[in-house]
């Protein structure tokens, strides 16, 4: 008996002194949450921006002076604006997360702004470009390290005008992302002599364009102006070829990703499109970002978006470290980003919570490769738009 | 309007509407011989070809001539989905033959979403939109503004040798007199010494490899394959059957023509063509009123 007494008591003892320790570990984890399309046809830009949060988390939590360990919940949107409720509802009633690195895609954004708000949990977009994300709201809690689509539409719009083509047929899906890019492009087109043949709104998910296609072809426009993300961008470039068409393919910053090369194969030469910021590799601190994402050993390339998602996670860690764990006092330290050093170039915050860099790089895909315009062939005259 | 373009949008419909047709050929088949609306029909032709697309990633490293693969791809898949769509009828259909239909309707309904969470699931990376080979020739004739490609022409040539193979089997050959004497009576066919279950699953391997069919020549135009592919074909490969007149073969193919028809004039005529799936569903709903037993209706099948 008295054996058996023993042991209960041995076990109980251990069993508070994990408690004990499980608490006085948790007491120290700082949770930032992660959320953007991990699978479905824009996982690529997700995956690397979930690896890139990851990253920043590591490499904070390896140095010495950290007060905090921080600890990563990425979840999956699917790039699906009913999904994308359900996960930010999930990250934002979790009191232990304190921060979130939020959204790749504009629709999914646009509709868990007000879940943000609600729950007072401050977030950084790191992908998502529509501008009402900042700009249609008065949310404290929200901000975005990139750039919006108003300024990339505005040197597509006069970059492709000074290349010598008048006539465009535009295609966009009807979510908020693609009828942005729509609205915008078509307003900086026509302010700067191009004239639209035809506006074309499809679904997102729709398979067949040829229908649409063959009246554009009609319609016989210099360029097609394609606003939307990489699946449907894949169809139509491929559909284009079975109808016959060579008019040049100007895409946005959403299909600037490798998988859209991938996906298209050889008919990806000569597609061009626009971004903000500027490649990887060129930005302020792209090079020990490129380095340690390297050494990491991620099964996913990092992709264009994940330098934004870094600095994001970063600049969350940043204000935790300042004020500490708790939600309201980091926002409010967000909120005064003033030339903020990051990867990404000085980061400052507008009264929205907008970044206010303008920077936009223009590419062209050669020889399989998203290439700046200004290094190609294409810009040097050795090659010529068709 | 010019001819070319007129053409080239022809083409296009056509390419759509045989694929609608042979969805559409299964599901009357099925409501032909047991009365049954069998759901799961869009996945199995999603099945059909993510079968045929791990087959041609099998047969890669054997680097085969294309038209040797394709035949192998079709083949295999076609057959494959036919033990698929008979096993289905055996386990799932013919135990519930005397239960309400609308148990049927949901069995099979749940088992469509198994077989497409599955290939989300299990399939590596099975998520993402998957891209399919190109194993057509890709020449092109240019007749004005029409550029006719190769293959658009072989896969409505495809679907056409399916059909009329199809009604060769159900009206020229013994299974086919069986299919059509269980479709009018089962009981009088039964003393007449048909062997129903054997007839049924013959029906529904039938159906399903049309469906393997048209799932892999889906994944041949458009080059790419995805998990939920089934879905919108299903709904609208019913859609046209329903509007053909179930139970009968001809309404189905009629069916489908129309609805790809439809989508195409819905593309053309509005100014945002993504209201084209809403301008042709709404048009069917209004042939649906005007003729509520198909177009084509089938004279000896029964109604419900």
């Amino acid at each position: 008996m008295s054996i058996m007494k023993r042991s209960f008591a041995a076990f109980v003892g251990l069993l508070s002194l994990l408690t004990i320790a499980a608490c006085s570990d948790t007491s120290n984890t700082v949770k930032i949450a992660f959320i953007g399309p991990l699978t479905g046809g824009t996982s690529a830009g997700g995956l690397g921006g979930r690896n890139s949060a990851e990253l920043a988390i590591r490499m904070r939590n390896a140095q010495a002076s950290t007060t905090h360990q921080y600890e990563l919940v990425a979840l999956d949107d699917e790039c699906k604006p009913n999904v994308g409720v359900q996960v930010a509802t999930k990250a934002a009633a979790d009191n232990t997360v304190i921060g979130g690195v939020t959204h790749y895609c504009s629709a999914v954004a646009m509709g868990t702004v007000d879940i943000y708000h609600k729950f007072g949990l401050p977030v950084v977009v790191w992908g998502a470009v529509l501008p009402d994300i900042t700009y249609g709201n008065d949310y404290p809690e929200i901000h975005r390290v990139n750039g919006t689509m108003i300024n990339q539409n505005e040197v597509a719009a006069s970059f492709m005008v000074s290349k010598g083509f008048s006539t465009w047929a535009v295609i966009h899906d009807t979510t908020d992302y693609g009828k942005g890019h729509n609205t915008y492009f078509s307003k900086s087109l026509i302010e700067n002599g191009g004239s639209i043949l035809g506006t074309f709104g499809v679904n997102a998910d729709q398979q067949d364009f040829t229908a649409e296609l063959t009246k554009i072809k009609a319609l016989n426009p210099d360029v097609i102006y394609f606003g939307g993300l990489v699946p449907t961008g894949v169809r139509i470039r491929a559909q284009m070829s079975k109808l016959g068409m060579t008019q040049v393919f100007q895409g946005t910053s959403g299909i600037v990703s490798d998988a859209f090369i991938e996906g298209t194969g050889d008919l990806a030469e000569g597609v061009v499109a626009f971004r903000e910021g500027a490649p990887t590799e060129k930005l302020p601190g792209g090079k020990m970002f490129l380095e340690n994402y390297q050494a990491a050993n991620f099964n996913e390339p990092p992709e264009a978006y994940g330098a934004f998602s870094f600095a994001a996670t970063n600049l969350i860690i940043d204000a935790i470290e300042k004020v500490g764990p708790d939600r309201l006092a980091v926002m409010q330290e967000l909120n005064n980003t003033r030339d903020h050093d990051s990867i990404v170039g000085a980061v400052t915050f507008d009264e929205h919570g907008q970044n206010t860099i303008a920077l936009i790089t223009k590419y062209v895909i050669q020889d399989g490769a998203w290439t700046v315009w200004e290094d190609s062939d294409y810009a040097s005259g050795q090659r010529v738009l068709d | 309007m010019d001819i070319g373009f007129l053409g080239q949008y022809l083409i296009n419909g056509l390419v759509q509407g045989v694929t609608y047709s042979l969805v559409a050929v299964g599901f009357t088949l099925f409501f032909g011989v047991l009365d049954v609306i069998k759901f799961s029909h869009g996945d199995v032709l999603m099945l059909g070809a993510f079968t045929g697309l791990t087959i041609y990633l099998g047969l890669d490293p054997l680097s085969l001539p294309p038209s040797i693969t394709l035949c192998i791809i079709l083949i295999a898949s076609i057959l494959s989905m036919g033990f698929v769509g008979a096993l289905l009828c055996k386990f799932l259909v013919l135990p519930l033959k005397s239960a309400p239909p609308l148990n049927t309707l949901l069995i099979t309904l749940m088992f469509g979403t198994v077989i497409r969470e599955s290939v989300r699931l299990f399939f590596p990376n099975g998520s993402n939109p998957k891209p399919f080979p190109e194993l057509l020739p890709t020449n092109a004739i240019n007749l004005g503004n029409l550029n006719l490609r190769v293959d658009s022409v072989l896969i409505i040539l495809f679907a056409v040798v399916a059909i009329v193979l199809t009604h060769f089997i159900i009206n020229k050959t013994r299974t086919g007199l069986a299919i059509r004497a269980v479709a009018q009576d089962e009981e009088t066919a039964r003393l007449m010494g048909i062997d129903f279950k054997k007839t049924v699953l013959i029906t529904f391997a039938l159906g399903s490899g049309l469906a393997a069919l048209s799932g892999v020549s889906t994944g041949l135009y458009y080059q790419e394959i995805n998990f939920g592919m089934g879905l919108m074909l299903g709904v609208i490969g019913f859609s046209a059957a329903v509007l053909g007149g179930l139970g009968s073969v001809y309404g189905a193919i009629v069916g489908g023509l129309i609805f790809a028809a439809l989508q195409t004039i819905g593309a053309i005529w509005f100014s945002v063509p993504a209201y084209k799936d809403v301008f042709a569903f709404a048009v069917v709903i209004m042939l649906m009123a005007w003729r509520p037993t198909g177009l084509l209706a089938d004279r000896t099948s029964e109604r419900v």
